[in-house]
């Protein structure tokens, strides 16, 4: 099966959890824009990172799925290694940014755990 | 066992991913993956990372349920809080939370449950005081998510990698 001949109601479903991932995605980018604080901000693109992550590698395995005619699950393994691996980027800032506002006696900086 | 299979839950890891990589099943492939799972371990032996033992399969599968609907629903109060469609006033803030959970893989799944569910960071963990310090987007009225954290993911993590819940002072 290629992919002109996916059945309708297939090709709705792909395009429904690749666009509601992407809209994810886009709401985490508008966060970074949006929010005040460097803490309020490295929420948002978590956004992209979860959700909007998990919703369009479903969209992407169900349609390989579907076009060659068995189960695909190759790019869940992208959903695991990204999952595993983002808290070390997000501590790295964090620890950073908590660093730099104490040493600058930010009246905003966090306090000591 | 622990000669030929040094780290069983690896070791499975790796031959799972080699067939997911590989993916159409053929014996030759079955084979390799069995080769890389029981042959890869052994590098690790020169690092020697504590094994890991998942004592509470039960509670993991019970967990694994809760992180992801927390994961969907905390994308969603998120995306209002962008969008602009929260209405009221916003409380955002630090919150500290004292940990009884020592163990290092318990607190590696912890942070990466936090980093999962958008609305909480991790910011620093001392490991001296056993204390947590997180921001939160919103509701940061403290006892709350104290709890939240402490009750839905602390707990069955201890239960998960077998350690227990020591009487620590309330603080």
């Amino acid at each position: 099966m290629t992919g002109a001949d996916l059945p309708v109601w297939a090709a709705w479903l792909v395009v429904v959890l690749a666009v509601a991932g992407a809209a994810f995605s886009l709401t985490g980018a508008l966060g970074l824009v949006r929010l005040r604080t460097f803490y309020e901000r490295v929420h948002a693109p978590t956004l992209g990172a979860t959700l909007g992550m998990a919703l369009i590698l479903c969209g992407s395995m169900l349609l390989l799925s579907l076009i060659e005619g068995r189960l695909v699950l190759r790019d869940a393994l992208i959903g695991v290694f990204l999952t595993v691996t983002t808290p070390v980027t997000l501590l790295l800032l964090a620890r950073a940014a908590a660093h730099r506002d104490r040493h600058e006696g930010d009246p905003d900086a966090p306090p000591r755990p | 066992m622990s000669r030929i299979l040094p780290y069983p839950l690896l070791s499975a890891a790796l031959a799972l991913t080699w067939l997911l990589l590989n993916a159409p099943l053929t014996p030759g492939g079955v084979l390799l993956a069995l080769l890389v799972g029981l042959a890869v371990p052994h590098v690790m032996r020169a690092l020697r990372p504590p094994a890991v033992r998942v004592r509470a399969p039960a509670t993991l599968a019970r967990l694994a349920g809760i992180v992801l609907y927390d994961m969907v629903r905390s994308n969603i109060d998120v995306a209002r809080v962008i969008l602009g469609l929260r209405r009221g006033t916003r409380r955002t803030g630090f919150v500290a939370i004292p940990l009884d959970l020592r163990e290092p893989f318990g607190l590696a799944v912890l942070s990466i449950i936090l980093t999962a569910t958008p609305g909480t960071l991790w910011v620093q963990y001392d490991s001296d005081t056993g204390r947590l310090l997180m921001h939160l987007l919103d509701d940061a009225d403290g006892d709350a998510w104290i709890r939240r954290v402490k009750d839905r993911y602390e707990r069955p993590l201890m239960e998960i990698f077998g350690c227990h819940p020591t009487p620590t002072s309330p603080s």
